[in-house]
């Protein structure tokens, strides 16, 4: 069902980025809508959760920025495919719970998915790599005002747009950063970000894994209030949040490379050499190893062009895309001989690090 | 000696006690070391209080008060429970017990964002067309002919008016 959308030439973030950023990987904003005189989700019986998919998927599929898209129904999908297609961040765990009514509209390049029926009637996401805040919410900003010219929104002027739980009252907006922060991770500083942070009504969590030593030291940080403030301002105060974190994370690395520069090379230099030679490697141990290379590549030992090559090799070397590429059911330790096998093949294509260049980050 | 302090979701001893800062307000919470671990409070990293009091109130507490919404059958009693609302109209029914959550929960209680302006259109045209409808009878009723068909020709207005922006999806 979903290998067209794995083998898609055109997706964002495993084929279409010409050139991912340093530090930040990806942004993505969501909206909760729901329809006016249904039941959310949770609440709502079998017929009316058909009814809001047949017509939700019926308007959304006529729009321009759906065209060629796809539209998956959850109970059509394996186990394996739904953990795929959450692994690239396309559906949440909860829409996988869902069974009668709940599915998924992807655009063709996947920058858009709308889940419907999940927490709430509609789940619009759209994403890109980088940092792009601005430019995805003119996105979704006009995408969503079509959509609202055929679908009737529940939405109060007290309480803004009314969503199945509270936290996401208002603009139901929510904007997540990826961030690769290996400098702060190194420093000891992730937790005082993190509590820093919260403070501002903002959330840190790991990506791969929880907490402030996050496997592959990928973050995502997002903005946590919905309510009695408009979008712009919500996007403003995460950004400036964001910009003081890159900010933080660059200064980190420059002063361990600094204080620490031969055990710094050191590290990189076996990441490398083990991602190109090992045959057996955990979805952790991966992880990683990447993150140091995608360091490397920020330091100017690598070429930028590879940058996104390691970005997607962080989302094909987790479990389920591993298991997805085997064909067959395969075991956990098949899979780390698996992965290996991967990594060595995508590395030995890469160039050898040049530690001459070290120095200016970008 | 003092009391042991009681979990506040279960009523056990609370042996994990949290306190956090959301918008310049102490929330604190009691917890004993089951439910800690089922909310993943021992994980304390990224884990935020805020979540938790939408999901469990403080004070689960034995009420007289049973609202129900017309629309989904949802009551006072699985708003506590849940944190949640049923649907669009509970939040119309549950706005009271719902409004001091939002002042912890959020940095404003009032919506200051973007507005679905043809939903709203759509909304009270509807609503209008409810008005004359109501205000023709009465004026049939009264055989006030003339005023009647003032309100006939709104109707049929608002009528065309609605059936273009639905021809147009």
């Amino acid at each position: 069902m979903i290998e067209p959308i794995i083998n898609c030439s055109r997706a964002e973030l495993t084929k279409g980025a010409k050139k991912a950023a340093a530090v930040v990987l990806s942004t993505r904003i969501r909206l909760a809508r729901n329809m006016v005189g249904v039941p959310f989700p949770d609440r709502a019986n079998s017929s009316q959760r058909r009814d809001v998919l047949a017509n939700c998927s019926k308007q959304l599929s006529a729009l321009p920025q759906m065209k060629n898209g796809f539209f998956l129904e959850i109970k059509s999908l394996s186990e394996l495919e739904k953990q795929v297609l959450v692994e690239r961040h396309l559906i949440s765990r909860e829409l996988c719970e869902g069974e009668i009514g709940s599915g998924v509209l992807i655009n063709r390049d996947q920058t858009c998915s709308v889940m419907i029926n999940e927490e709430d009637h509609l789940r619009i996401q759209f994403l890109k790599s980088g940092f792009n805040l601005k430019s995805i919410w003119k996105q979704i900003d006009s995408f969503d005002s079509t959509l609202e010219e055929s679908l009737d929104y529940a939405y109060s002027e007290e309480f803004g747009y009314l969503t199945a739980c509270p936290t996401n009252l208002g603009t139901g907006l929510r904007a997540s950063v990826m961030m690769h922060l290996p400098g702060l991770v190194i420093a000891d500083q992730m937790d005082r970000v993190i509590r820093a942070v919260s403070q501002l009504g903002i959330t840190v969590r790991g990506l791969f894994g929880e907490g402030s030593d996050a496997t592959g030291h990928v973050f995502q940080i997002s903005n946590q209030q919905t309510l009695g403030e408009t979008e712009d301002e919500i996007l403003e105060r995460l950004g400036n949040v964001l910009k003081t974190t890159i900010d933080h994370e660059v200064n980190a690395r420059y002063k361990y490379l600094e204080e620490n520069r031969p055990h710094f090379l050191d590290k990189i230099g076996r990441a490398y050499g083990v991602l190109r030679n090992a045959h057996v490697l955990s979805s952790n141990e991966a992880m990683n190893l990447l993150s140091l290379i995608r360091l490397a590549i920020d330091f100017g030992m690598l070429p930028k062009e590879n940058r996104p090559v390691i970005d997607r090799m962080f989302i094909e070397c987790q479990p389920g895309h591993v298991q997805y590429a085997a064909k067959i059911g395969i075991r956990p330790e098949e899979r780390d001989l698996n992965r290996a096998d991967k990594l060595r093949e995508q590395f030995q294509q890469l160039p050898p690090l040049n530690f001459d260049t070290v120095g200016g980050l970008d | 000696m003092a009391e042991n302090l009681k979990c506040s979701i279960c009523n056990k001893d609370a042996t994990v006690h949290l306190t956090q800062i959301v918008n310049n307000k102490i929330h604190k919470v009691d917890l004993c070391e089951t439910c800690a671990q089922n909310k993943g409070i021992t994980n304390t990293d990224g884990f935020s209080l805020a979540d938790m009091l939408a999901n469990a109130p403080l004070h689960p507490v034995e009420s007289d008060d049973k609202r129900v919404c017309s629309v989904c059958g949802f009551q006072t009693a699985d708003f506590r429970q849940t944190g949640r609302l049923g649907c669009a109209h509970c939040y119309s029914i549950f706005g009271d017990l719902l409004r001091p959550v939002l002042q912890d929960m959020h940095a404003g209680t009032k919506h200051l964002g973007k507005v679905p302006t043809f939903a709203l259109v759509r909304q009270s045209n509807a609503n209008r067309i409810h008005d004359l409808r109501r205000s023709l009878a009465r004026a049939i009723a009264e055989e006030a002919y003339e005023q009647a068909a003032k309100f006939r020709d709104e109707i049929q207005a608002l009528e065309v008016e609605e059936a273009g922006t639905a021809s147009k999806t």
